[in-house]
């Protein structure tokens, strides 16, 4: 089961800080991260992909996002 | 519309709206805006403050179409690439006293970071002390946010109204500004109120300020430009996307300036600053420790509250009122150095952003 970061509703860099928060404490495996901006969206995209995870999908929720990200 | 979308996003485009609001600022500054003034969110707003009596500093009082233009250029674009997103709700008060306090640090130095950066692009040494500060409250700030420092969630609304609000005010106050110009060489409109002298009186065109006002604000609310992110990013993450944009801006300002005949290098005798360099220091200090509590530089909480988030345009309001409260009580700064009560005030700002920092609190 993939780990869920609820980000929805907080400011930046708040999103990020808790990516990468689950980042860290599971090192590998995957992660689901819930934002309702585009900016976070664009943010945690980005901070995932430069410590070495993959974007796996993008979906939309709601008036959000659901971020799936991935590292083997 | 998603390869636009996306566009703006990349390194590539951040550097590219970095470059353009670089070269467009100076031109303002040749068109009449006040020195090293091209673009400064905290003097606009104060000077907003003035146009409306909410002070009544004489000098510096002109409803600046910039600031509408950022609002409502994002505003448009969000619309138009639906990210137009009502909210709010996330600590609106804290926000309210962050902004407060934030404009009280910026009118101690004499800018907000895009004018830190515009006045050492013009060669006013002074400003590397308030870009000092700059980065040393937003340091601050990221301690904070590492030790989970939280304003807690926002709501998104149902209805739209939320995030209407405050780009309907400021297409309100264009209209004001439309119908009610100053009357030639008096300092009152049927309304407004107008400077004879100082950096007030100064200004580009209407319509050109307008124009420039809305291109930033739609580049803007595309790339999230960001001054406090800037450095927060790279401080809490080593990460240079933000850092990239203002890297441009500065270069792109310094060379313009250079062509326009605006470089002027050295300490004394800068336009409108001071050379209260430990002033300098700790106003910006106490400007991006707050900025960066709030989650913004004012420009950026200028374009997210076009974007619908009324917690952002509380903060814009904070500032507002924050201005009034630095001009009518002694806190703001002019080329004579600090306000009679500017040092007492900052010092407070500190302690009050401080005691926001530790009480504020993620879990």
């Amino acid at each position: 089961m993939a780990e869920i970061v609820d980000a929805r509703g907080l400011s930046c860099p708040e999103p990020v800080l808790l990516t990468l928060e689950a980042i860290k404490r599971l090192d590998k495996g995957e992660i689901e991260i819930l934002v309702d901006t585009d900016t976070s969206k664009e943010n945690v995209s980005r901070a995932a992909s430069s410590m070495g995870w993959s974007i796996e999908d993008i979906s939309t929720e709601g008036t959000g996002y659901r971020i799936k990200i991935k590292k083997e | 519309m998603d390869a636009v979308k996306n566009f703006f996003a990349t390194r590539k485009g951040i550097i590219i709206v970095g470059l353009i609001i670089g070269i467009l600022a100076p031109i303002l500054q040749k068109l009449g805006n006040p020195p090293n003034m091209g673009i400064c969110v905290a003097c606009m707003e104060r000077d907003i403050a003035g146009a409306l009596g909410f002070h009544r500093a004489s000098v510096v009082q002109y409803l600046r179409p910039e600031i509408i233009g950022f609002v409502l250029g994002a505003f448009l674009s969000a619309i138009a690439l639906k990210e137009f997103r009502p909210r709010g709700g996330s600590a609106p008060f804290i926000r309210f006293i962050l902004g407060v306090f934030a404009m009280i640090g910026a009118l101690v130095f004499l800018g907000c970071p895009w004018r830190t950066l515009l006045r050492l692009a013009g060669g006013d040494g002074n400003a590397i002390f308030g870009l000092l500060g700059l980065v040393f409250g937003i340091w601050l700030g990221t301690r904070f946010l590492k030790a989970g420092y939280s304003l807690g969630r926002t709501q998104l609304s149902q209805s739209k109204a939320i995030g209407l609000g405050f780009p309907l005010l400021m297409f309100g106050l264009l209209i004001l500004l439309l119908i009610d110009p100053q009357p030639e060489g008096e300092a009152r409109g049927m309304l407004l109120f107008y400077s004879l002298k100082g950096p007030g009186s100064q200004h580009a065109p209407l319509f050109i300020s307008l124009a420039v006002g809305l291109i930033i604000g739609i580049l803007a609310q595309r790339s999230r430009f960001c001054t406090m992110g800037a450095f927060r990013d790279l401080i809490l993450f080593k990460q240079g996307h933000l850092f990239s944009g203002i890297a441009a801006l500065f270069v792109a300002a310094i060379i313009t300036n250079i062509v326009l005949g605006q470089f002027n290098p050295g300490f004394e005798k800068q336009p409108i600053a001071h050379s209260m360099q430990l002033w300098n220091f700790l106003g910006m200090t106490l400007a991006g420790l707050a900025f960066a509590l709030a989650g913004g530089c004012p420009g950026r909480q200028l374009f997210m509250a076009g974007e619908g988030d009324s917690d952002a345009a509380i903060f814009a309001t904070g500032m507002i009122v924050g201005a009034a409260v630095a001009h009518n009580f002694g806190l703001a700064s002019s080329p004579a150095g600090i306000g009679p009560n500017g040092a007492v005030a900052t010092i407070i700002g500190l302690i009050i952003c401080v005691i926001i920092g530790l009480t504020m609190r993620r879990r």
